[in-house]
């Protein structure tokens, strides 16, 4: 079911023949994108925010190890109990020791992109749990068999037909295109998990070290449900999710709607800071909150790929990217798709399965444009390409024949007498295609790679330099 | 006979106007080293020669040096720093050696490479220091016509009804938005009109087109649509990489519409 990123190649021209996949995907992408900007226009402080916000991300990357052990100790002091997981495997173990130590049978789940890193439903049914995803986007794909193909609408690539159908088929709902009939179908089915669920699983969005608190943002109510009507609450959180003041939240609050959904704010926040402090109020007896390297200590480590941790996982640069905007997100083949998952996907997993991914995109910097933390993409998957190219051979598929070329063409650019040779020779070899002064589709790579789809201007018959040398630019007389 | 004096009286009143634009401290000419890119050099050399009747009529010296070739640029695009360092270092030694006070190129993106310099010599401050020196002195031409010489008109003319697309290095590595769009409104004749996705890659990327070509042309075909729905007889940019992209599709879908660098519709005086 899952494609995996070392078939990107096939996974994409499946994508590409899919006409209802780039139907969805054309309306959501350019939706999502119009709604961005007219939300961002809304604040005349715009560009302020987005470098104030790097500059707190920036701060906490440095010292992300004093401001950890300032959250773990604020949230500890407030009830909460913390646990450190190296990588998905420990997470999952202690996430389905804590279960299965409750006797839970059924959990609640909220959107959460980190457990989809760890696989972690996997893991809990494996264990012998009933796991629910309650955000709709979620459940329709749980419904389906399917992974999320985008950050913040993890079905986006699916048609209101497509669900319609999935619901019919799935839940007994009667056949209707009616999309308040679809909703309150998933409504009516997800409550009843809601109030026989004895675990809430959910993500984290911020951190907050000053007062060991975390919010969390949604639009349906289901991550208030999930985080307060079972009686045990586990929050799965990446170690990168750390902001160092509570008034912190405020300039991310401004950033991750209006970039995610072009909302200005979304419909819930919730804020949870420890347990309820006495019997008497309201909410879960038990708050445990895992903290999840899985890689990121590595990321850490390396000066040019650092900020990638910036990323606050609103999917902006997913519905900016060309690239995605054809393709969608399954074709990436990895739990984070687009320009940011092309960038930590290789980091969190290795390049050997994931070298692809980086050479995914135009480099065009409409991701970088969008990004409300300012992660400079581009230059992060330029940096990847050539570890890929250093690392050719090595844990690292081969490039043998590119490698060889791009040594021969170095030696040619840096030499002008045979760099006008070479040109020579193409310009006798062309002889070959050229008809009507271009060159139609030709089979041989990698010539076909362009006139497959667009003809090619051949080499002239008289360069610039050429006609620059005998003076026929007006430059005989200087 | 005719023809020819209606010409000539042309290109007069289009000089006297040159003249009139001119500021006065740039009396004396500027000298500009002209970078034409290698892809100009060799597939589109109208491109080239356009830019250095451009720059003439703005008032300045053109030289050009025979060793030059590449950016560097497809080198690095595709991770391969080590041979990219190789064809940098030769371009910074090649227009080191020139006195011009400016080197132009008519390609944001080469120019944008060329910017980036400095990246490749985080381990050489020699190199470094000399890459950002060559950066600071090297101009798209649009930015060097309309920041530099502050001139717009360039007394060109042009018939016909006329895009723009935005070639994403000199959109988003070079901020140029303006600089193009007030050089083509100066164009007498020409009918300007926005594209609707003007700022939209058109899905070249360099080894990107021929790596991923289904994709690159799925993403071509947006722009392709909106060409076609904006019914011009022509789409001008600042990029022959991205013009080739577009036109190697306008030409196979054998469309009407024509493909122009900018330098060539400013070089144009109302051939039509």
């Amino acid at each position: 079911m899952n494609p995996s990123s070392e078939t990107f190649d096939q996974n994409a021209l499946a994508a590409l023949a899919d006409k209802q996949l780039r139907g969805a995907l054309r309306n959501a992408t350019s939706l999502f994108g119009q709604r961005r900007l007219a939300a961002a226009r809304s604040l005349d402080n715009w560009e302020d925010l987005r470098s104030q916000a790097r500059r707190i991300k920036d701060e906490v990357l440095l010292r992300l190890d004093e401001y950890l052990l300032a959250f773990v100790s604020k949230a500890e002091s407030r009830g909460a109990e913390i646990h450190w997981a190296r990588d998905a495997a420990e997470a999952n173990k202690i996430i389905c020791a804590l279960t299965v130590e409750r006797g839970a049978k059924s959990i609640v789940k909220s959107k959460s992109m980190t457990t989809e890193e760890t696989h972690l439903n996997k893991a809990l049914e494996k264990a012998g749990m009933q796991v629910v995803e309650t955000d709709l986007g979620e459940y329709i794909i749980q419904l389906a068999d399917e992974t999320p193909s985008h950050i913040i609408a993890p079905a986006i690539h699916k048609t209101k037909k497509q669900i319609a159908e999935l619901f019919t088929a799935e839940l007994g709902m009667p056949p209707t295109d009616d999309v308040g009939q679809l909703t309150s179908t998933a409504r009516t089915t997800l409550r009843q998990f809601f109030a026989n669920s004895d675990v809430g699983i959910s993500g984290v969005n911020f951190g907050v070290a000053e007062t060991g608190t975390i919010m969390i943002v949604e639009n349906e109510g289901n991550i208030r449900l999930t985080t307060s009507l079972p009686r045990m609450h586990i929050a799965v959180m990446g170690i990168e999710k750390i902001v160092p003041r509570f008034e912190d939240l405020d300039v991310f609050l401004k950033l991750l709607p209006r970039s995610g959904t072009g909302q200005r704010l979304t419909t819930y926040q919730s804020l949870i800071t420890g347990v309820k402090q006495s019997p008497t109020e309201e909410g879960p007896e038990q708050l445990h909150i895992v903290l999840l390297d899985n890689g990121r200590s590595r990321m850490l480590a390396h000066p040019v790929t650092r900020q990638s941790l910036a990323c606050i996982r609103c999917g902006a640069c997913l519905n900016a990217c060309p690239v995605y905007q054809q393709i969608g997100g399954h074709a990436y083949g990895s739990v984070y798709p687009g320009p940011i998952g092309a960038v930590i996907t290789p980091q969190l997993m290795g390049l050997k399965k994931t070298a692809q991914l980086p050479y995914a995109s135009s480099l065009c910097g409409a991701c970088r444009e969008v990004c409300p933390v300012k992660i400079d993409i581009p230059r992060l998957l330029l940096h990847l390409r050539s570890e890929v190219t250093e690392r050719s051979g090595d844990h690292v598929p081969k490039k043998t024949v590119e490698r060889l070329a791009f040594k021969v063409w170095a030696q040619v650019m840096r030499r002008p007498k045979l760099y006008e040779l070479s040109a020579r020779v193409g310009r006798l070899m062309q002889r070959l295609v050229v008809k009507n002064k271009r060159i139609g589709k030709v089979g041989v790579p990698p010539l076909s790679g362009w006139t497959n789809y667009r003809d090619l201007r051949p080499i002239e018959s008289q360069s610039f330099r050429e006609q620059w040398r005998k003076g026929l630019i007006g430059n005989r007389e200087q | 006979m005719d023809k020819r004096e209606k010409q000539s009286t042309k290109i007069k009143e289009q000089s006297t106007k040159i003249e009139d634009l001119r500021i006065e401290d740039l009396s004396e000419s500027m000298r500009v080293s002209l970078f034409v890119t290698c892809l100009v050099d060799q597939l589109w050399s109208n491109v080239g020669t356009s830019c250095v009747e451009v720059l003439r009529r703005a008032g300045c010296e053109v030289v050009f040096d025979e060793r030059q070739t590449c950016c560097a640029q497809p080198a690095f695009n595709t991770g391969y720093r080590n041979e990219a360092r190789q064809v940098a270092k030769r371009f910074i030694e090649i227009f080191e050696d020139s006195d011009a006070e400016a080197i132009v190129s008519p390609s944001g993106s080469c120019t944008a490479m060329v910017h980036h310099f400095p990246e490749l010599f985080a381990d050489e401050p020699d190199w470094m220091r000399r890459s950002q020196t060559i950066a600071t002195r090297t101009y798209e031409l649009s930015a060097f016509l309309v920041r530099v010489l502050k001139i717009d008109d360039v007394g060109a003319s042009w018939k016909g009804r006329l895009t723009w697309h935005d070639a994403c290095h000199g959109l988003r590595d070079l901020n140029l938005k303006s600089e193009p769009r007030s050089l083509i409104r100066k164009v007498k004749g020409a009918e300007f009109v926005e594209l609707e996705n003007a700022e939209s890659c058109c899905g070249f990327g360099g080894t990107f087109s021929v790596k991923y070509p289904e994709i690159s042309v799925a993403i071509l075909d947006q722009k392709i649509e909106a060409i076609e729905r904006a019914n011009v007889q022509a789409v001008v940019a600042s990029d022959a990489s991205c013009l080739m992209q577009i036109g190697g599709r306008l030409s196979r879908n054998g469309s009407n519409v024509k493909v122009m660098h900018l330098a060539e519709l400013l070089a144009m005086s109302d051939k039509l």
